[in-house]
C-alpha cells in the first residue's frame, strides 16, 4: 500500500520540468500565441528526445510501456507551461490501437507512433457532443463529414477520429484531402482546426462498427489528461498568486498579510491539493482497474474543471488590476483552463455521464 | 503507487473480519444509553483485549502493546465500517488527554489514570474554551492562585462536551499572571466532583446540550496534579489540539454518506417520480462523490506519508476545513432532495433517517467552528502551507 509517486516518476516529472521551462517559456508561448507556430516544434523535438513518445507505447513494440499515471504527469507539466507541445493526441492514439487495433495494426502503428515516424492530431469531439452538423459518416471504407476543435494538428501526419457509431480511424492527413480549417479560440496557447472529410480513405482500428469499448477507454484518457492539463496550469496561477501577495505592497503593509487575500490563496490550495490526488487515483486505476476508469475519468475532469474555474478567477483577482493585463501573461493560464473545461465534455455532461455509469439514471 | 495490500495485511483483515463477526451479540446497541452502560464498558474491554482499541497503548497502562502500524488502524476502522458495530471509546479522555500523558505525564500519573480511562470507568472532559477565549485560546482568564500546597481555581469554561458524565477534567488554567500570554499557563487535572464547580448545560442549535458552561468558585486543587511543568500547559495543550485534528474529517465516513444519499434519493420520491430522477439533484449529487473522491485520494496520500514518516504539508492541513466543509454539503443536499421533509425534526411523522440529515448539517456547522474554525484554518494553511506572513499585529494603543 503507497499512495505517492514513485522515484522514477519524480525523475520524469523532474526532467520534464526543466526541459519545459527551457524549451517553452512564456516568451515563447507568446510569440507561438503570435502566430510563430514553427516554435512549437522545438519543444516537440525537446520533448521526442526524451522518449515521450514511447511512453504508451508497450516495450514488445519499442516503447517504455508505461501508464497513464506517467501520461499525467506528462500532460499536468504542459499544463503547468501553458506549452503549445503535442501530447494529447500520440497519447490517444497509442491508447485506440491497442484497444481497438488488430495484431497487424499493433504492430504498424505502434513502433511508428514509439520512434516518431508517425505524429497524431485528434479529432474526437463529435463523439461527446456534435454542434453545428459536424460528425463523421462512413461509407464504404470513405469518411464524409466534418469535425471540430482537433487539436495538435500542426506537424501531424495523421489525424485519430470516430464515425458517428464510435467506431475509430486513422486517417492519413499527408495523402488524403483532408481540408484544415483554423479555429481561433479564446486559448491561444494551442490550435484548434475543424477538419472536413470527403470521402476520405480512412484506417478502421477495429473490423466491426462496435468500438464502444475502445472509443470509452480512449475518452478516458483523453480527460484524465485534461484533467491534469488544468491540475498543472492550476499549480502554476496558485503560485503566482502567492508570489504576487508575498510582494505587492498596499497600505505599508504585503497584500498577502491581509487575511482577506490570505484566505484567498488558502482556499486556492485546500481546494486544489485534493485534486492532485484525484488525477492520480483516476490515472491509477485507469491502468490497474479499468471497470473504474471511465466513471473515474469523468468525475475528475468536472471536478478539475470546476476547481480550475475557481482559481482561474481567484489568482486572476489576488493580481489585481495587473491579473487583468497581457504584462503578467496570467491569461494564457486562466483560457487554457477554460478551453480544457470544454474539451470531451463540460462538467454537466461528465456528470451526467457518471451518474447513468452508476445506474443513477 | 501500489493501492494493494500485502498477503500479511489481507490475513490481517480476514482475521479482524471473522472477529467482529463471531462476537457481534457482545456489542452495545444504541438502546444501551449511557456512557458506562455495562455492555458499553464489556465491549470496550473485549476490543482493549482483541487490540481492537487502545491499540498502541502499552499493556503496562492498559492498552494492548502493539506497535504504532498506520495500516493495521487502517484495516480496523474499515472492517468496522464493514460490520456497523460500535468502535470503541472515542471521548476526550482517550483521544486527547491519553496520548498527553504518555508523552508528557508522570510514571505516577501515566499509572493511576491511562487504564481506567481505556476501560471507559473515567470519563473525562475537556476545559479549555471559555467565553473571551476562543480561536485567541491562549488569552484564557481563569486563573489558579497558588495557596499552600493548592491552586484556587476561580473563572468560566465553555464548550465543555460530557461535562456533566465526566468524572474528571484536563483544564488550562492562567498561574502566572505576570508571564506573557503564552507562558503563564499550566495543563491541570482533577476531579469534576470538587467542591466549587457547577456545570450549566448550553442548548445548541441542535436542540440538544452537547455542550456545557463549567464555573469555578474557590476550586481548590493539589499542586501536584499538574501535567507538565507550571507555565508550560500551552505546550502540554498543542500536543493535544494537534491529536484533535487528526481525528477530523474522516473520508471514508463522507462515502458512507453519500452513498446514502445516493440510496434516499433513489427510494424516496416526489410526485411519484424519484428524487434521482431530478437532474439537478443529480448533478448535485455526483459533484459531491468527486470531492468525497478527490478527499478520500488525498487521505490515502496523508496516510503514505505517515507511513514513511514524511510530512504530509499542504495534503494534510486542508483536511480539517475541507472535509467539514464536505460532510456540511452532503447534508445540505440529502435535506434539499427531501425538500418539506427535510425540515421535519425530532419526534414526528414521516420523519426520514431518523432526522440524521437535519442534525448533521446543523451539528456539523459546529465542526466547521470547533476545534479551530475554518477562517482559523486558512490562516494555518496560508502561513505553514504557503509561506504567507502573519497578519501584523495593531501597535498597542498610546497611553491606553
Amino acid at each position: 500500500m503507497e499512495f505517492a509517486l514513485s522515484e522514477d516518476q519524480r525523475l520524469l516529472q523532474g526532467s520534464l520540468e526543466g526541459t519545459l521551462e527551457n524549451v517553452s517559456p512564456l516568451d515563447t508561448v507568446r510569440r507561438f500565441a503570435a502566430g510563430e507556430r514553427e516554435v512549437a516544434e522545438g519543444m516537440n523535438t525537446a520533448l521526442a528526445e526524451l522518449g515521450l513518445g514511447q511512453l504508451l507505447v508497450p516495450e514488445a513494440h519499442g516503447g517504455l510501456g508505461l501508464g497513464a499515471l506517467e501520461a499525467a504527469l506528462v500532460q499536468e507539466a504542459l499544463g503547468y507551461a501553458v506549452s503549445p507541445a503535442s501530447f494529447l493526441a500520440g497519447a490517444m492514439a497509442t491508447e485506440a490501437v491497442m484497444q481497438a487495433g488488430s495484431d497487424t495494426q499493433k504492430a504498424k502503428w505502434l513502433p511508428a507512433l514509439a520512434d516518431g515516424n508517425v505524429r497524431m492530431a485528434v479529432a474526437m469531439n463529435e463523439t461527446v457532443n456534435a454542434r453545428e452538423g459536424a460528425g463523421l459518416i462512413e461509407e464504404q471504407g470513405k469518411l464524409s463529414g466534418k469535425a471540430l476543435f482537433a487539436l495538435e494538428t500542426d506537424g501531424a501526419s495523421h489525424v485519430l477520429t470516430a464515425d458517428t457509431s464510435g467506431r475509430l480511424y486513422l486517417v492519413d492527413l499527408s495523402t488524403s484531402s483532408v481540408e484544415q480549417n483554423p479555429l481561433e479560440t479564446i486559448d491561444q496557447t494551442r490550435r484548434y482546426c475543424e477538419l472536413v472529410f470527403n470521402k476520405t480513405d480512412a484506417e478502421p482500428l477495429s473490423q466491426e462498427a462496435t468500438g464502444d469499448e475502445a472509443l470509452t477507454r480512449v475518452l478516458a484518457l483523453g480527460r484524465i489528461l485534461f484533467a491534469a492539463d488544468t491540475l498543472g496550469a492550476c499549480q502554476n496561477m496558485l503560485e503566482k498568486a502567492v508570489a504576487y501577495a508575498a510582494e505587492r505592497q498596499q497600505f505599508g503593509r504585503v497584500i498577502g498579510s491581509f487575511q482577506a487575500v490570505k484566505h484567498m490563496c488558502a482556499e486556492m490550495a485546500a481546494r486544489l491539493e485534493p485534486c492532485r490526488a484525484l488525477v492520480w487515483h483516476a490515472a491509477y486505476l485507469f491502468d490497474t482497474e479499468p471497470e473504474k476508469a471511465a466513471l473515474m475519468a469523468c468525475l475528475a475532469k468536472s471536478h478539475l474543471s470546476e476547481v480550475g474555474t475557481f482559481i482561474a478567477r481567484t489568482s486572476t483577482e489576488v493580481h489585481g488590476g495587473m491579473g487583468f493585463t497581457d504584462l503578467v501573461g496570467l491569461h494564457y493560464w486562466f483560457k487554457r483552463i477554460g478551453a480544457n473545461r470544454q474539451w470531451l465534455g463540460g462538467p454537466e455532461h461528465l456528470r451526467a455521464q457518471a451518474a447513468r455509469l452508476q445506474g443513477w439514471t | 503507487m501500489d493501492l494493494a495490500f500485502s498477503p500479511e495485511y489481507e490475513a490481517f483483515r480476514s482475521d479482524i473480519a471473522g472477529l467482529l463477526e463471531a462476537n457481534a451479540d457482545k456489542a452495545p446497541s444504541s438502546s444501551d444509553r449511557g456512557l458506562k452502560h455495562p455492555k458499553r464498558l464489556a465491549w470496550q474491554a473485549f476490543l482493549i483485549e482483541h487490540g481492537l482499541t487502545a491499540r498502541t497503548i502499552p499493556t503496562a497502562y492498559g492498552g494492548y502493546g502493539a506497535s504504532p502500524d498506520i495500516l493495521k488502524s487502517r484495516i480496523i476502522a474499515e472492517e468496522f465500517a464493514k460490520s456497523g458495530l460500535p468502535r470503541g471509546l472515542a471521548g476526550q479522555g482517550i483521544s486527547m488527554l491519553v496520548p498527553t500523558l504518555l508523552e508528557l505525564g508522570t510514571d505516577e500519573q501515566k499509572a493511576k489514570w491511562i487504564a481506567p480511562t481505556l476501560r471507559g470507568e473515567t470519563v473525562w472532559c475537556q476545559g479549555y474554551s471559555e467565553p473571551g477565549a476562543g480561536s485567541d485560546l491562549a488569552n484564557l482568564k481563569t486563573r489558579g492562585e497558588i495557596d499552600g500546597d493548592d491552586y484556587v481555581i476561580n473563572g468560566q469554561k465553555i464548550w465543555t462536551s460530557t461535562a456533566k458524565q465526566a468524572d474528571m477534567i484536563f483544564c488550562l488554567v492562567r498561574t502566572e499572571p505576570d508571564a506573557k500570554k503564552h507562558h503563564g499557563i499550566s495543563y491541570l487535572i482533577f476531579s469534576m466532583d470538587t467542591p466549587g464547580i457547577e456545570v450549566r448545560p448550553l442548548v445548541d442549535m441542535t436542540g440538544a446540550a452537547n455542550f456545557n458552561e463549567v464555573f469555578f468558585t474557590d476550586v481548590r486543587v493539589p499542586r501536584s496534579q499538574i501535567v507538565g511543568e507550571p507555565g508550560k500547559g500551552w505546550q502540554v495543550a498543542n500536543a493535544t489540539l494537534t491529536h484533535e485534528r487528526g481525528m477530523l474529517g474522516d473520508p471514508n465516513a463522507a462515502e458512507a454518506r453519500l452513498l446514502a444519499i445516493a440510496e434516499l434519493m433513489k427510494t424516496e420520491t416526489v410526485n411519484g417520480t424519484p428524487l434521482i430522477d431530478n437532474p439537478v439533484l443529480r448533478d448535485r449529487l455526483v459533484r459531491l462523490q468527486a470531492e468525497v473522491y478527490a478527499m478520500q485520494a488525498n487521505g490515502l496520500r496523508v496516510m503514505t506519508s505517515r507511513l514513511k514518516k514524511e510530512s504530509a504539508g499542504m495534503a494534510g492541513l486542508l483536511v480539517k476545513l475541507q472535509g467539514c466543509e464536505l460532510n456540511h454539503e452532503l447534508a445540505r443536499l440529502a435535506i434539499d432532495a427531501l425538500g418539506e421533509l427535510g425540515v421535519l425534526y425530532g419526534e414526528t411523522p414521516y420523519l426520514k433517517d431518523n432526522g440524521s440529515w437535519q442534525w448533521r448539517y446543523m451539528y456539523d456547522l459546529g465542526l466547521i467552528i470547533g476545534g479551530g474554525t475554518a477562517q482559523i484554518q486558512k490562516n494555518i494553511i496560508a502561513e505553514r502551507g504557503l509561506g504567507l506572513p502573519r497578519e501584523p499585529r495593531p501597535a498597542k494603543q498610546q497611553g491606553a
